[in-house]
């Protein structure tokens, strides 16, 4: 099977509304972030909690910010994942010292609005084994030892996190439980409660390492462009390395535009697919300009801009097919990930539309223009003993 | 089969084995064979749960207790020698950066006494610098040289009483380190994989864990104002005021004067351990090292009747009256539960921390939450490999089945190197690997669409093959190279998260060349082989 066989497009005469689309996109993206002030960044960049609850039934968004609004100060984000009842809680978070008081305030503030428990009993849902066996040790004395008692509590924290993914619903579903008796589940009874809830996970990060990551991704991204950069100038020819970190700079920019048009935050994991981005969108370009160097000691009769488009055409089918399978792996990503790689996949799928058209449409215009641009310094001014720049020279052997 | 591609055959046989060997060990049984996977592929803290904690030591704390510690000496020192002094005191640095600040202000020597005051302090208190303010006041400044090593010792003691808290708690895979670059040095990462109750082990590497056993001197009162003015507004010299704990059903606060010098500190513990009263309440209780009970017997033996306190952290927990002599025993009651009092026997043994602690970063991933991410993962991970190799099984057929095993291979490859480098897989690191795995389609998908355009060109079909490995070589390789010196960089600046990434990545990465270049070259020699009139390439 081939879908495409001996194709000719002109996509350079084609080049500029792609181009066109491509300078809107940049300054909407570039304008979206200046009046937005900057990218939207997680708790990862500018520190903050983000807790994650997985409730019993559905709880909605608005309740649960109402409730804890009206304890903790500052901005209250909470977002659901639509195929379960998990939820994620932002909150604000401005020193480092209030990092414990933060992650306990969310626990009391959910426990007392949606726990439903009594005081002095414990939450089954949230506790830990510790916990679990202090209750039962005294009333089970009598027919355990301390270790019988120990697996017993760890065997029902394992039920409730494997078998229940956290949500027990009530403690009479503890009675299949290897261990538990009878006795168990009455002693559980009156000292103990279900939530219908569990939190699942935490995370804090204060404002010193948020700042920390910030720069130190920044930086890795940066350094790792300018390691492509001069490893593809040595490849290649410098032009080569400069047109394809611009084509890769401009996927960047236009994905973390759209992110900041569609209000969606930039973490770690979303730094992660941005990076991936790159690498994908590097390749493709690569694949192109390499092309191009095999083609133009064979086209010497052609001109510079169509060995650049037959180089196109003939990597069409490869770039076509390879773009399509990833584009399919990452819109599945998008579609059945869940909420915590929502944005990692969202970036993926935006990144290879962007990096697969960039390599054609900006990175391979770029190599025309210097070459034109050298060419009619060539003509204008004749060249200087000895300092006949080296592209000039080369381009000349392609006439 | 010529005996180029039988030895070709047997090297990629061998590294099958080898990375099978890796990834399951020798297993004898189905159970074997999954407690081996499960040992060699290590999961990161956020696909198998645990918390991970960046925890920065209070430096300027350790600073501060210096400074104390140095104007005491000072005070007895001065007293020795004659030298009368208005004030000693220390001003209050409040930032880590700012602990190298530590001073101690001397003020109101006597003229005729500053060349003695001199003497004492340059050769009794070496550490410090004197610098005159005027002709009765002095500033002692830490010498920059002894606050490097006392800011790397504060750590140290630190991460070891963390360590030995750890160790104690029974969290076996867990691992404590300091975090690196100059910045941080202060600052410790602690890895908990699995753990049960993450705001109990905060508490419990957080408390600083001061024990004190110490005479009382008066009280109760039942607040500071009160205390103060019962001793004429004025603490009496070497006492101190310190609240008692608020005992459930107790109202108001109460105080106690205490004596500045503790009888027994925690450093006089020999152990501490968890046990019960007559009414089976839970308590810790400790015994003391053979000095500290000679000194403890004496000081009790000589103070029957009288009061003492058991003080943590500042906090009275505890006022008893001596009853007799006691020597080399104790207990701290009044504590809670069984975990409660195993917890401070814990933290008392473990040794005091240094200085304060406050935590940076938490990220704490249930075992719930780690499961769904691993099901999320894979079910991504299946549906896009499987639509991947469905697409190229119908797009180039016979061909598509030499680009799924070079797939196959590439991933027990990179499985079988994070095995052997005992590297952890992380979400990132996940990442790492989609991005291997659309490479190395990318890498099958040059070299085939190269071999068709050569056929096209009318060339046989064993030429073609050659020549379009050969012409997609340099490609992939440029291709390759670009990415791992991108690795490089993220690899040597990036956070842990974009390290797993790298990490995963590179090592995919050369999978891969081996896999699309040469398994794969050799899988179509081996089919072209029998036959050398071919005239057809299923591709």
């Amino acid at each position: 099977m081939e879908i495409f066989k001996n194709t000719n497009f002109d996509f350079l005469g084609k080049k500029w509304p792609f181009i066109i689309a491509s300078l809107v996109l940049t300054a909407a993206g570039i304008g979206s972030l200046i009046m937005k002030g900057g990218p939207r960044y997680g708790i990862d960049f500018k520190g903050g909690t983000v807790t994650t609850v997985r409730f019993q039934n559905s709880v909605s968004e608005d309740q649960i910010r109402v409730a804890l609004s009206a304890k903790i100060p500052g901005e209250i984000v909470v977002q659901r994942d639509t195929t379960t009842n998990d939820v994620l809680i932002s909150t604000e978070l401005r020193d480092e010292k209030a990092l414990d008081a933060a992650r306990q305030l969310v626990v009391d503030t959910l426990a007392s609005n949606f726990g439903g428990g009594s005081a002095g009993k414990i939450d089954l849902s949230n506790v830990g084994t510790a916990k679990i066996a202090d209750e039962l040790r005294g009333p089970v004395a009598a027919s355990m030892n301390e270790q019988q008692v120990q697996d017993l509590a760890k065997a029902i924290t394992g039920f409730r996190d494997t078998q229940k993914k956290g949500l027990l619903g009530n403690i009479d579903s503890l009675s299949g439980v290897n261990g538990v008796s009878p006795q168990v589940i009455s002693v559980l009874k009156e000292k103990a409660f279900v939530a219908p809830y569990q939190v699942r996970g935490f995370d804090l990060v204060g404002p010193k390492v948020g700042a920390e990551l910030r720069s130190q991704a920044l930086n890795a991204t940066l350094l790792a462009l300018a390691g492509m950069l001069v490893y593809i100038a040595f490849r290649f020819e410098f032009i080569y390395g400069l047109a394809a970190v611009i084509a890769v700079f401009h996927d960047t920019i236009i994905t973390i535009g759209l992110f900041s048009i569609f209000d969606k935050e930039i973490s770690l994991t979303v730094i992660a697919a941005l990076l991936t981005l790159v690498g994908f969108s590097m390749n493709d370009t690569i694949v192109v300009f390499d092309r191009i160097r095999e083609n133009l000691p064979l086209m010497r009769k052609e001109k510079f801009d169509s060995v650049v488009n037959a180089s196109i055409n003939q990597t069409l089918s490869r770039t076509l097919l390879t773009s399509g399978l990833t584009f399919i792996t990452a819109a599945a990503l998008w579609l059945f990930g869940g909420a915590v790689l929502n944005g990692f996949s969202f970036a993926l799928v935006v990144g290879i539309i962007v990096g697969t058209y960039s390599s054609i449409f900006i990175a391979s215009p770029i190599l025309i223009w210097w070459r034109d641009w050298m060419e009619s310094r060539r003509t204008n001014t004749p060249p200087t003993a000895g300092g006949t720049p080296v592209v000039a020279a080369k381009a000349k052997s392609v006439k | 089969m010529n005996s180029t591609l039988r030895n070709k055959a047997i090297f990629v046989l061998a590294i099958i084995l080898i990375c099978a060997y890796g990834i399951i060990g020798l297993p004898k049984s189905g159970a074997e064979l999954a407690k081996n996977w499960n040992d060699n592929i290590r999961l990161g803290l956020d696909l198998k749960g645990g918390s991970q904690l960046v925890l920065q030591v209070q430096v300027q704390d350790a600073f501060k207790a210096e400074a104390d510690q140095t104007i005491e000496r000072l005070k007895v020192e001065l007293q020795k020698d004659g030298v009368p002094y208005g004030v000693l005191d220390r001003n209050d640095p409040q930032r880590l950066e700012d602990a190298d600040t530590i001073e101690i202000l001397a003020k109101g020597i006597a003229v005729d006494k500053v060349g003695a005051f001199r003497d004492v302090v340059s050769s009794r208190f070496a550490s410090w610098n004197l610098n005159s303010v005027s002709g009765s006041d002095f500033k002692l400044t830490y010498k920059p040289t002894e606050a490097g090593v006392l800011r790397k010792e504060t750590v140290e003691r630190s991460m070891r009483t963390i360590e030995n808290r750890i160790n104690g708690l029974g969290l076996a895979e867990a691992t404590v380190q300091q975090r690196g670059g100059t910045k941080n040095e202060s600052e410790i990462l602690v890895q908990m994989p699995g753990v049960d109750d993450p705001a109990r082990v905060k508490a419990i590497l957080q408390a600083a864990a001061m024990l004190e056993i110490t005479e009382v001197r008066g009280g109760p009162f039942s607040d500071r104002a009160q205390a103060l003015a019962q001793n004429g507004g004025i603490l009496p010299l070497g006492t101190r005021l310190a609240q008692e704990r608020a005992k459930p059903g107790s109202q108001g606060e109460s105080w106690w004067l205490l004596g500045r010098n503790a009888v027994v500190t925690g450093r006089d513990l020999r152990n501490a351990r968890p046990s019960q009263d007559e009414f089976g309440k839970w308590e810790t209780s400790f015994t003391l090292s053979q000095d500290a009970s000679k000194r403890f017997g004496r000081f009790t033996e000589s103070n029957i009747n009288n009061k003492l306190a058991v003080v943590l952290d500042n906090k009275i927990f505890s006022v008893a009256t001596i009853q007799s002599k006691i020597e080399d025993s104790g207990r701290i009651t009044g504590i809670g539960d069984q975990t409660s009092a195993s917890d401070l026997a814990l933290t008392l043994t473990s040794g005091s921390l240094p200085a304060g602690i406050v935590y940076l970063e938490e990220r704490t991933v249930g075992p719930s939450l780690g499961a769904d991410s691993i099901h999320d993962g894979l079910m991504a991970g299946i549906v896009g490999v499987g639509v991947v190799v469905l697409v190229m099984l119908v797009y180039y057929k016979r061909a598509g089945i030499n680009a799924t095993l070079a797939l196959i291979l590439n991933a027990i490859i990179l499985l079988a190197a994070l095995a052997y480098f005992g590297a952890v897989l992380t979400l990132p690191g996940i990442a790492g690997f989609i991005l291997t795995i659309g490479m190395a389609v990318d890498s099958n998908v040059l070299i085939f669409e190269r071999i068709r355009e050569e056929l096209r060109n009318g060339k046989g079909v064993i030429a073609s093959v050659e020549a379009g490995f050969g012409k997609a070589f340099l490609t992939i390789i440029d291709t390759h190279v670009t990415t791992v010196v991108s690795c490089a960089f993220l690899f040597a600046f990036g956070s842990t998260a974009v390290k797993g990434f790298a990490v995963t990545l590179v090592i995919g990465l050369i999978a891969n060349i081996f896999t699309a270049v040469f398994v794969s070259k050799f899988i179509f020699d081996w089919e072209l082989s029998g036959d050398k009139q071919l005239t057809t390439l299923s591709i």
